[in-house]
Formats: structure tokens, C-alpha cells, sequence
């Protein structure tokens, strides 16, 4: 389905435009074109929804690099499509919403480059079949994401924020790769679609749980669960739009859409259900209790942002429940959870979004994000305000806005974990609801803290900013207005959006339903008297005492284990690993360069002598040796003698001759051997060499005789031993084994083949007349070397060394 | 005969590696030029030793010399004469440079 692709790779093509394209549209105006491709992509996306209703899936396919099972497959489903959704239709409003955020004097067109790789990306996860394209993009978002938070790198902060948050997801994206791995050992598929039907395969393999765990790490890390949240805070030095669209929007989803999508396959399982709602809850309270204390507007919302997905992956852990129940009403209960879930990811992209864009507006209009310089805005931006307030409320969990809504399925589901009466421990469930409310209580309290804090109140003195504050330019105030509408629309139609957007996404969490009755429950804003509306109060009522009095128990976040934090623990850890790192680099990189030759020809030594020890026999066969006659031994004898002579030449003009000695030996060994070519060129070249030898000597010193440590001696000339045995013994060893014939014979044709009777001659100009040819070029190389050694002037200043 | 020669390739390469792990430069440099000697005459020994006549292609020769190593020995020659040369250079230029001999940085007990 073509859509789908152009859905990937139009942001990418964008994004290699950008570049050009600002030359033409300077300033600000670029935007406008960056934000036509999100917007383009959502209305194509969204005239595929009707068709989604139905049941139908678009899939395309084209190999990639077959041989390895990698095909480059897209699938879009409902899961695929809420996501999309979210990353195009959030995307347009938070290009719209940057055009008027960022000054014209920053890179603006660096900024767009990197959101629009960002986009591509993160389509790339949501709509890819394939697990490995699934985890390129997977990667890729955590690299454009690394790419945004450090805009401002001049900041030591954002290069802090961006290598936290590039170290924590990616190491999770690798442990995520090992479980896809683990999953085709188990498979022999990559693809997504055939994984989830070959899920009782997969349920019955003794690699089910590692795999799941890898998975998990995965998908936690990216979605900043306990205890890999820690990412998420620092990344907030990133220009809000970013923040607004990756931090809490899109790419902090795509754990909890991993999660979703593996439901299937995993959920069979009860370490499933219990690690992803455990994790899922924790987070939810660590969240909202840490978000409280938070003085800065944008780390209190990234706070609440990882509240907030924790109430979905524990929501998705109790939908997971579905797979291991039989009863029908049960099912219905654990399917709604799931169905929560998904609706909470919705409304909390619309609300989270708006009050990003409120804080950015607040940062943007006073120069402050702190809610202790902050207060009495209401009146001077009334509009601000009223978004703010929409966004706050919902969060809290109030009526009259979406945020009730789910916030109600979510205390239903959890309370449905008792009725069900699955966990071994009645304890447990219990337990649940009362962590979940206690989470929500002080999520209900950080709501107020950042309407009440920031708009009402005093205004203090003396008040932020230089100017006089007024109300944020209407185009600023467009985007958050849209997505505070969406709020109050989505609490009065919820049903609309159940049945054509989340309705066919859980078909793709439940495959096993074949149609959508049963799994789309009816969603009210009053179901009567029930528990959860009695919860909802129960948080109204202590959440406002506390918030009266959060003078006086603020204290308590003083106390030492809340001070105990994992931030300080990634700090050490790096640091350490940064330490052990460079001593142990430290004891083998010496920046001699003799170390490093005797560290190659230790490893020669120890990689050949090991091959060695494989052998089972040792067989030398010295039947096929030609016999040795008086003058041949005689010039090996010479040849051994100067050689060994030359490690004692006290002077160097004596090690020149016996290296000339050599050089002329072998030129007669050449003879010997019936090799007249050789012998000719090797005459020639070490006449050369010799030359040259001498007439650098007339402008170098005389060498000193060296002066080594005994120790040192001994070091060298073992490995020089061993080395000359090892090289002799492999020899040895090749000369008395013939596994293939020669394959010289056909160059003996060589009067038919290429005109010439000197084999050799034939071989070096015709047969491997390219290789003569880069030999050529070698040497050309080299000359041009020793020329420009030769001639290059020395620098300015520098005297002759014999100058002085 | 190829026993003999392996050995003396053996020597050779003990030598040239003895004198590749010495301070002085100039070593340094002999040491690879011995040991590209060395190799020549393995990569020789390899295709065995005085098994026919001169592979010059006649009439009356029954049987040739293997011919293929002869031919990558040739370009082998040139080219370390042509490493050798730069190294000497770069030696000589290294020394108009630093002014400080031919030696490199060792250890502290030498």
C-alpha cells in the first residue's frame, strides 16, 4: 500500500530538502513547508480510517536484504494507525506552534532537518512489519531525539540531558534487538504478523522469558519506566516544541507501543502481566510524588509524563489478563483495561501537548519556568490561563474533560483485578487500586500546583522579564487552543473515537476476537454510584487538603531516601566506567611504537602457534627437496652469517654492507633457482638501495651502539625467535602438504595467450596487467612522497639543527 | 634444498624482527628491508626449487619453473624499494626536524 510508505519516507525526503529549500524561504517561513508534510500525511492517513473500521489491514513488501530474512515490510492496523495519527496530527500543530517559538536568529533549518528525521523515524517504528527495520527506526528516533535535546549545545545542560537520554535508549534498543534475535531463533521470522500467529510456538520455547525481559528493557527504557526514567527530566532541556512532541507526545510512546503490539505474543504468561502493571504502577507513583517537589514548570511535566505512562503500561498489564482467562465477563473486564489504555494515551497527547505549549508560551513571554517567580497571570493572559486550566483539570482527573474518562476506566480496571480474583494473593489486589490512588492523588495535586501557582495568586515582585507580560501572539496560541478543544470534544463524543480509531486497535492487541463486539465497551461520563466515582472524590477531596497544607509536609521530601536518587547513581557509574576505562587504555597504549610492533608480533606468534597446537600431526616431508650442491650451501651459510652479524655492527656503514651482502646473495640464489627476471631486478634494486643508504648517511649521525636493559634484550629476542621458528615450522609444514594443484601450468601457454615467451614477463604486462599497474601507481605515490619530504620548505623560525 | 632455504628464512625473519623492535630508526628500517628478503625467498621456496628450466618458453624445455611466484616476487622487490626509500627519507626528514638523533621515545631503563 503505497500510502503507507510515503508516509515513511516522505519526512525523510523532507528532510534532506530543508536545507535547500530555506535558501529560498529564509526566517521563520521554512516552517510553513516543514509543516505541510505532517499535515499532508494525516489527511491521507486519516481517509484510511473508515477502511480500518471495517477489519481491513494495508501491508507492503519489498526485499531488503533477503538472505538475511530482512524484508522492508510496512503494516498498517489499527495499532499503527492511532500512532501515526498522534505523530502527524501533534506533529502539524507543534510545527506550527515552533514557527513562532524560535527566534529567527537560531538554526532554524537544523531544527526542522532534525524534527523532520525525527517524524520519519518514528513512523518507521509504528507502521514497520519487520522486527529489524522495526529496531533501525526504533534507533533512529533515539538518535534524532539525542539531536533535538542538544539544539542548544553551547548549553553544558542539553549535552548532559542529550548523552543521558542517547546512553539509557539505546542500550535498551540493544537489549531490544537480542529478544527480536531470541524471537527468530524460536521462529525463523522477522515479521510481526507471523510472530503473534505463531505464538503458542513461542509460549512453549524455554527462551519465552528471556526474550520477553529483552523486549521489556526495551520498550521501558524508551518509555522511561522505573528506574530508566531518569532520561526523561534532563531531556527537558530541549526547545519545548521538542519537548511537547518527542518527550511526551510520540517517542516516550513507543515503549508502550511495543508493549501493546507484544501483548500478543507474551501476554499468555503471568511474569508478563505481573512485571509490566508492577513496573507500570511504580512509575506512576514515583512519578507524580517526585513531580510535586519540582520547582522548574517543564521538569514537573516531565515528571507527570512518566506518571502518566506508567498508569498506561500498568493499564496494558491488566489488559494483558485477557490471554489467561476463560470466563467471558472476565475477559470483557481485562479487555476494557487494554481499551483504557489506549484511550489515556490519546487524551494525554492532547492534554500533555497543550500544557507544554502553555509553559513554552510562559518561558517564551517572561524568561521563566519557575513557578516560585511566577503568579497572578490569569489576568494578563486570559486565554493562556483558560488552556492551562483545561489541560490541568483533565489531567487531574475532572469533569467536564477527557481526562475523567479514562482516569475512570483506569480505577475500574484496577479495581476489576479483585472481582476477577486471578492473583494468587487477595492482598494484591488490593493493593492495586490503592497505589493507583494514591498516584492519582498526587497527580491531582501537581495539577494545581501548576495552574494555581502560576496564574493565581500574587504577582511577585520583582516581576520576571523585561517587558511589560501580555498576552502570548494568537499564532502561539493557535496549536494549544486546537488540542485544549480536542479535550473538551473528546469528553462529549468519546464513543466516535472508540469506535473508528481505538476499536481497531484492539483487534490488534486481542487477534483472537474476530470482531469488535465485546471489545469496544461503551464509554459514559456517569455510570451511577459506583466505586470509581467514589475514588474520583476521594482524590478531589484529599488532594485538596494536601495541596492547602503542602507547606507544611513539603519537609518530608528533605528526607533521606527521597534524597537517595538513581540520577547520582548514573553519575557515579559513568564517571567510573570513564576512569577504568582510561587506566586500563592506559597500560597497553605507551606511545612507543616498538610496543606496538612487539604487540603485533606477539599476537602473530600466539594466533599462528595456537593454529599450530590444532594440528593433530606433524608431518614434514622432505622427499620432494631438490639436493643441495657445495656453491649453494656456501651462499646460505654467508647469507646466515650476515645476517646475524648485522645485529652486532658496531657502525652503521658495516650493517649496510652486510645487508648488501644479503641483497646480492639472494640475487645469485635467484640465479640458482632459475629465476633470471629476479636476479636482474634484484641486482639493480639493491644497488639502489645501497646508494640511497649511503647518501642518506652523509646527512644523518651515526647510529649508537644500543645501549637495552638485560630485560629487554631478553623480551625482544624472544619474540624475534619465536617469530623466525613459528614462520619456519608453518613452512615446513605447507611445504609437505599439496592440497590443489598448481594453477601456474596455465600461464606456460602463454605464447598463445599473450604473444610472449617470458612467462614472467607475460604475467606481469598481460595476465595481471592491473595489478602492474596500481604497483606503478605505488611507486609514483611514493616518489611524490620522498619529493615533497625532500623539498617541502621547513617551517618559519625553525633553525637547521646544525645550525645551533 | 627447500629445507635449507625455510631455515634461512627463519633467520632472516628472527633478524629482521629483532631489529624492527630497536629504538634507532635506521634499524628499523633494515629491519624491514631483511625482512622483505625473507619472504621473497619463501614465497620462492613455495613453488618449489630448480623443478625445470628458466620459464622462458622454448622448444626443447620438458618442464618450466613455476612461474606465478617469480612474477609476484618482481613486484614484491619494487615495492619495498620503494618503502625503503620513503622510510629513509622520512628518517632524514624527521631528524632535520626535531634535530634530536634517530631514536625513538623508550623506556625508562634504557
Amino acid at each position: 500500500m503505497i500510502t503507507v510508505l510515503l508516509a515513511i519516507f516522505i519526512p525523510f525526503i523532507a528532510a534532506c530538502l530543508v536545507p535547500f529549500i530555506h535558501k529560498f524561504l529564509t526566517g521563520r517561513r521554512i516552517g510553513w513547508f516543514v509543516m505541510a508534510v505532517p499535515l499532508f500525511l494525516f489527511i491521507l492517513l486519516l481517509r484510511l480510517v473508515p477502511s480500518l473500521s471495517d477489519g481491513s489491514t494495508y501491508t507492503y513488501t519489498f526485499p531488503w536484504i533477503p538472505s538475511a530474512d530482512v524484508h522492508f515490510s510496512t503494516y498498517l492496523d489499527g495499532l499503527s494507525m492511532i500512532f501515526a495519527l498522534l505523530i502527524t496530527g501533534i506533529g502539524s500543530l507543534v510545527v506550527l506552534y515552533s514557527i513562532f517559538y524560535l527566534s529567527e536568529r537560531e538554526a532554524i533549518g537544523r531544527f526542522y532537518t532534525y524534527l523532520l528525521l525525527f517524524m520519519g523515524a518514528m513512523l518507521g517504528v509504528v507502521l514497520s512489519d519487520n522486527l529489524i527495520v522495526l529496531y533501525v527506526f526504533w534507533e533512529l528516533t533515539s538518535i534524532s531525539s539525542f539531536l533535538l535535546i542538544a539544539f542548544w549545545y553551547h548549553r553544558k545542560q542539553s549535552r548532559y540531558g542529550a548523552k543521558k537520554s542517547m546512553l539509557i535508549t539505546v542500550t535498551g534498543g540493544i537489549f531490544m534487538l537480542a529478544g527480536f534475535l531470541l524471537l527468530y531463533s524460536m521462529t525463523e521470522t522477522f515479521s510481526l504478523r507471523e510472530l503473534i500467529g505463531m505464538r503458542e510456538v513461542i509460549a512453549a520455547d524455554s527462551l519465552f522469558v528471556p526474550a520477553m525481559l529483552l523486549v521489556l528493557i526495551g520498550a521501558f527504557t524508551k518509555s522511561a519506566q522505573f528506574p530508566f526514567h531518569i532520561w526523561l527530566p534532563d531531556a527537558m532541556e530541549a526547545p519545548t516544541p521538542v519537548s511537547a512532541y518527542l518527550h511526551s507526545a510520540t517517542m516516550v510512546k513507543a515503549g508502550i507501543y511495543l508493549v501493546a503490539r507484544f501483548t500478543p505474543v507474551f501476554a499468555g504468561h503471568a511474569t508478563w502481566f505481573y512485571i509490566v502493571s508492577c513496573v507500570g504502577l511504580l512509575t506512576m507513583i514515583w512519578g507524580s510524588v517526585n513531580a510535586v517537589k519540582q520547582t522548574d514548570l517543564k521538569a514537573l511535566l516531565a515528571f507527570s509524563t512518566v506518571s502518566q505512562l506508567g498508569m498506561i503500561m500498568s493499564l496494558l498489564g491488566v489488559g494483558s489478563l485477557a490471554f489467561a482467562s476463560s470466563e467471558s465477563t472476565h475477559v470483557a473486564l481485562f479487555t476494557a483495561a487494554t481499551f483504557a489504555a489506549l484511550f489515556h494515551l490519546i487524551n494525554h497527547s492532547t492534554f500533555k501537548g497543550s500544557l507544554f505549549m502553555v509553559v513554552g508560551i510562559l518561558d517564551h513571554e517572561l524568561g521563566t519556568r519557575n513557578i516560585r517567580r511566577l503568579g497572578g497571570l490569569a489576568t494578563i493572559m486570559p486565554i493562556t490561563f483558560s488552556i492551562a486550566l483545561i489541560g490541568s483539570f483533565s489531567m487531574a482527573g475532572l469533569p467536564p474533560f477527557n481526562g475523567f474518562l479514562s482516569k475512570e476506566l483506569f480505577f475500574e480496571a484496577m479495581l476489576s483485578l479483585k472481582e476477577a480474583n486471578l492473583l494468587t494473593m487477595d492482598s494484591l489486589a488490593l493493593l492495586f487500586p490503592l497505589v493507583a490512588w494514591i498516584g492519582s492523588v498526587f497527580t491531582f495535586i501537581y495539577c494545581m500546583i501548576i495552574v494555581f501557582q502560576s496564574f493565581l495568586g500574587k504577582t511577585p515582585e520583582p516581576f520576571p522579564g523585561q517587558r511589560p507580560a501580555h498576552e502570548a501572539p494568537i499564532q502561539m496560541l493557535v496549536a494549544p487552543l486546537v488540542l485544549a478543544s480536542l479535550v473538551l470534544l473528546i469528553f462529549f463524543f468519546p464513543n466516535t473515537l472508540g469506535t473508528y480509531i481505538l476499536g481497531p486497535a484492539m483487534l490488534a492487541v486481542y487477534p483472537q476476537f474476530e470482531s469488535l463486539n465485546g471489545l469496544v465497551p461503551e464509554i459514559h461520563a456517569w455510570h451511577g454510584w459506583k466505586m470509581p466515582i467514589f475514588m474520583t472524590i476521594g482524590v478531589v477531596l484529599l488532594g485538596v487538603l494536601l495541596y492547602r497544607f503542602l507547606r507544611y509536609w513539603k519537609g518530608i521530601y528533605q528526607l533521606g531516601i527521597l534524597q537517595w536518587t538513581l540520577d547520582r547513581l548514573y553519575n557515579t557509574f559513568l564517571l567510573w566506567m570513564e576512569t577504568t576505562a582510561t587506566k586500563i587504555t592506559k597500560t597497553y597504549m605507551t606511545g612507543s611504537v616498538r610496543d606496538y610492533v612487539a604487540y603485533i608480533m606477539l599476537f602473530f606468534i600466539a594466533f599462528l602457534g595456537i593454529g599450530l597446537v590444532g594440528i593433530p600431526q606433524f608431518v614434514f616431508d622432505f622427499s620432494k627437496d631438490a639436493p643441495i650442491e657445495i656453491n649453494e650451501g656456501l651462499i646460505v651459510f654467508v647469507m646466515m652469517c650476515s645476517s646475524i652479524a648485522i645485529l652486532f655492527a658496531r657502525s652503521r656503514i658495516t650493517a649496510i654492507i652486510l645487508n648488501g651482502v644479503l641483497g646480492y646473495s639472494i640475487a645469485i640464489l635467484f640465479v640458482v633457482f632459475r629465476a633470471p627476471d629476479l636476479a636482474l631486478t634484484q641486482i639493480i634494486v639493491e644497488t639502489v638501495t645501497t646508494v640511497l643508504f649511503l647518501l642518506c648517511f652523509y646527512f644523518l649521525p651515526e647510529w649508537r651502539v644500543e645501549r637495552k636493559s638485560i630485560s629487554m634484550k631478553w623480551r625482544n629476542g624472544l619474540i624475534a625467535a619465536a617469530s623466525g621458528i613459528v614462520v619456519t615450522v608453518v613452512a615446513l609444514l605447507v611445504q609437505g602438504h599439496s592440497f590443489y594443484p598448481s594453477i601456474s601450468v596455465y600461464y606456460e601457454s602463454a605464447s598463445r595467450l599473450a604473444g610472449g615467451l617470458n612467462v614472467v614477463n607475460t604475467i606481469l604486462g598481460d595476465f595481471r596487467a592491473f595489478d602492474t599497474m596500481l604497483e606503478v601507481l605505488v611507486l609514483f605515490i611514493a616518489g611524490l612522497g620522498v619529493f615533497s619530504l625532500v623539498k617541502l620548505r621547513r617551517k618559519k623560525g625553525a633553525d637547521h639543527p646544525e645550525k645551533k | 634444498m627447500e629445507t635449507l632455504i625455510t631455515l634461512l628464512v627463519g633467520v632472516l625473519v628472527a633478524v629482521g624482527v629483532y631489529l624492527l623492535l630497536s629504538k634507532e630508526m635506521l634499524r628499523m628500517i633494515l629491519g624491514t628491508a631483511i625482512l622483505s628478503h625473507a619472504i621473497h625467498l619463501l614465497l620462492l621456496t613455495m613453488g618449489g626449487l630448480k623443478k625445470g628450466d628458466v620459464p622462458l618458453l622454448q622448444e626443447s624445455a620438458a618442464e618450466y619453473t613455476d612461474a606465478l611466484p617469480q612474477a609476484l616476487i618482481l613486484t614484491a622487490i619494487v615495492i619495498s624499494f620503494a618503502v625503503t626509500a620513503f622510510l629513509l627519507v622520512l628518517s632524514y626528514r624527521v631528524y632535520q626536524e626535531s634535530g634530536r638523533g634517530l631514536e625513538l621515545r623508550g623506556q625508562k631503563d634504557e
